[in-house]
């Protein structure tokens, strides 16, 4: 736990950064192809494409909710030829941005992009407002009661209860909270609102 | 930017860096430690938080000066009468009251602190103060709760949070001792003069202990030499030699 290194694996830079290049060049490339397409195709899927790749990413800390659920991918967009990612970082110290960045990395050259570039955007700092409804949901099916802008879950996501109370501010993970129910006794995640 | 108004902003960084970096450090010492599973988890989450903001602070401190350093070169490959966090966060853990009273004296700070900061006129102290203030009222939620919880509490626990704010009340006022780096981040608009946020921060200590029915010593002598580097603890050196040893016995060891 302690300072030993502070940076993560994966090479990510910053938003702020002017970016090189930028020019709108067709993109065509031959070779080893997208799978489906034919060589000499064009080889540049299209951003909705991309966004649903993104869904099927999960987080590797809950991994019944995707990076999209969760509200973290800000942007997809080409540079040239270039794919670039923006990711927020939930907490600053979240130990699962650098697994992260790995994980859509991976899927995204498991889909045949070569080009890509994955930035990092602190501002505007990442909110659980930004979690989708279908996120959510699969929290709450999965055991932990979703974020609730009044500070607390809604209810026990075990048996519904609304008799509720707290254990601790913090959890097993930055974004989490320890909840216990008291009808059905049974502790429960709270997924902290921010 | 001028050399000198690139050396001043260094230093500023250094300064928010070096803070949550030393804190962090200190914070993540009771893993495995403390008194309940709960508050273990609550001390290693709050250390985690600010080894975060560190990477933000000290990335950034590393692109303006120059040369191709990195955060964990800023980190781990300075010495001690380099490093600008101000003595209160050096200081060893003590008890369990004392650590948290210590959390809560900084994270009280930081609460005012940086909101100012996110409207700084330098971009990137904009967005690394922004995110940090989300975490930090949460931080600042907690150790406030606790420090009510364990003053206004058993008569041990009473004893030993009044205890802890009398050894470290001294260690308060060099957050707001200014210098000519705080003026100059003040003309430049990045960075509020600190003398400027004592009233606020008064106020706010003022409330928690009143209501955890502490007494806030009476003396405003203050220790300094933190922030100017003039004069750290003896402390601090032990806590490099611990923190620093992986990248001291294997220079660029990394995984
Ligand atoms: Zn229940």
């Amino acid at each position: 736990m302690a300072a030993t290194r502070l940076s993560g694996g994966v090479v990510v830079t910053d938003g702020q950064r002017p970016t090189e290049g930028g020019g709108e060049a067709p993109s065509r490339r031959g070779g080893r192809g997208l799978p489906g397409v034919p060589p000499g195709e064009t080889l540049r899927p299209s951003t909705d494409t991309i966004w649903t790749w993104l869904d099927a990413v999960p987080d590797p800390e809950i991994p019944v909710i995707s990076l999209t659920d969760l509200g973290i991918i800000r942007d997809v967009a080409y540079e040239g030829d270039t794919l670039i990612v923006t990711v927020t970082p939930t907490y600053s110290g979240c130990p699962a941005t650098s697994i992260i960045n790995l994980d859509i990395e991976t899927a995204l050259r498991g889909h045949g992009i070569e080009q890509l570039e994955l930035r990092r955007q602190l501002s505007p700092a990442w909110t659980t407002d930004w979690m989708t409804q279908s996120g959510r949901d699969k929290l709450e099916a999965y055991g932990i009661a979703p974020p609730q802008p009044a500070g607390g879950p809604e209810k026990c996501p075990h048996c519904g209860s609304q008799a509720v109370e707290k254990m601790s501010q913090f959890g097993s993970t930055p974004c989490k909270a320890q909840w216990r129910c008291t009808a059905c006794l049974e502790p429960f995640d709270y997924f902290k609102c921010i | 930017m001028a050399t000198s108004d690139k050396d001043m902003l260094v230093q500023f960084l250094l300064r928010m860096g070096d803070n949550s970096l030393i804190l962090g450090h200190r914070v993540s010492e009771w893993c495995g430690h403390a008194p309940v599973l709960e508050e273990d988890i609550a001390l290693a989450n709050t250390a985690l938080d600010l080894i975060g903001q560190t990477q933000f602070w000290l990335g950034y401190a590393a692109e303006v000066m120059d040369g191709d350093k990195t955060a964990d070169d800023v980190a781990f490959l300075r010495d001690v009468w380099n490093f600008r966090n101000i003595l209160l966060v050096e200081l060893p853990n003590g008890d369990f009251g004392q650590t948290l009273m210590r959390q809560f004296l900084f994270d009280a700070y930081q609460s005012i602190l940086l909101p100012r900061l996110s409207k700084s006129s330098d971009p990137r102290v904009a967005e690394i103060a922004e995110k940090a203030s989300k975490e930090c009222a949460y931080h600042v939620e907690r150790s406030a709760d606790t420090v009510v919880g364990l003053g206004d509490g058993t008569e041990e626990s009473h004893a030993r949070m009044q205890a802890a704010l009398d050894r470290l009340w001294p260690y308060v006022g060099e957050m707001f001792a200014s210098d000519d780096i705080d003026a100059a981040m003040a003309a430049a608009g990045i960075a509020p003069d600190p003398a400027s946020l004592r009233s606020e921060y008064d106020a706010l200590v003022g409330k928690v202990m009143a209501e955890a029915t502490l007494t806030i010593p009476q003396s405003d002598f203050a220790h300094k030499g933190g922030r100017s580097g003039k004069t750290h603890t003896e402390h601090l050196g032990h806590l490099l030699t611990q923190m620093q040893w992986l990248q001291r016995a294997y220079p660029g060891a990394s995984w």
